[in-house]
């Protein structure tokens, strides 16, 4: 689709080298990157459940305001990983397994954090920190911002 | 003891979605993350989300989409309370704990650890 547009601007030469080069790319085995990261999803967020479990039974939360804690946990955790430097072999085999999660935000932000450290603390690990992770947020605060005015706005005007 | 099979399953299957955007849509780590967390924002606006974090409990907030979800959350809680400015006020009011938690404990870990390999 997309390299078809591409592909115009291209002497013919460069189209035959195209096509010679996506035959010889390896194919991405897609059915075995979604079982292994279905798997390690899970498993992170039936850790998750047990967090949450554990915060429900034990420190008085409700349901809803254990997903808070639940989630500090978790981030905690996967920073410790990453420190240690076990959370990126854990990424190499899980694929979205364990980036989606929230642990693979904490993950972004500590090892950008870390990487950075030799620049400085300032320049260095406090300018790196949200070098990946800030898109998830600058994304995830736009889109909420805009879907909060449609809904606002569509409330207002008698709507749902 | 139901919630953590759903969990497991709920939370499989939105890697799952990631994974196949990945791999079929050709999307970077960063665009997938991304995109995710756009459409957990709009099925917060749609009031989908949170029955979907009943049903699966940590399944659906452990994911990153939740993160949108929790910003619309917020923004329209405050906003029923003071008005459109709690649009501002309010976005990171639910996802608080996350950001903080992740800000402190990377910080802590630039302290502690130094680079691997």
């Amino acid at each position: 689709m997309m390299s078809n547009k591409k592909n115009k601007k291209l002497t013919p030469t460069q189209q035959q080298y195209q096509a010679f080069a996506n035959k010889r790319m390896p194919k991405r085995p897609v059915i075995k990157n979604c079982i292994k990261a279905f798997l390690v999803g899970g498993i992170i967020c039936t850790i998750g459940q047990a967090v949450k479990w554990v915060f429900i039974h034990y420190f008085e939360f409700t349901e809803i305001t254990a997903s808070n804690p639940t989630v500090a946990v978790l981030i905690m955790i996967s920073t410790l990983l990453t420190g240690l430097g076990v959370y990126d072999h854990i990424g190499q085999w899980a694929g979205a397994g364990s980036a989606v999660p929230v642990t693979g935000f904490a993950n972004t932000m500590s090892s950008a954090a870390i990487e950075h450290r030799s620049e400085g603390y300032v320049l260095g690990v406090g300018g790196n920190m949200f070098k990946l992770a800030g898109s998830v947020i600058v994304y995830g605060v736009f889109s909420a911002f805009v879907v909060s005015i449609i809904k606002i706005t569509i409330k207002a005007l008698g709507g749902m | 003891m139901e919630q953590f099979i759903w969990a497991f399953l709920i939370g499989g299957g939105i890697c799952v979605i990631g994974q196949i955007l990945m791999d079929v849509f050709k999307l970077t780590p960063a665009h997938m993350t991304s995109t995710l967390v756009v459409i957990g924002a709009i099925l917060g606006g749609l009031d989908l989300y949170e029955p979907l974090i009943k049903f699966a409990g940590a399944g659906a907030s452990v994911p990153i989409s939740s993160f949108g979800n929790a910003l619309v959350k917020g923004a329209l809680a405050e906003a029923e309370r003071n008005g459109i400015v709690g649009v501002l006020t309010g976005i990171f009011e639910v996802t608080s704990a996350g950001i903080s938690a992740a800000i402190i404990f990377a910080f802590i870990a630039a302290l502690i650890f130094r680079t691997k390999g």
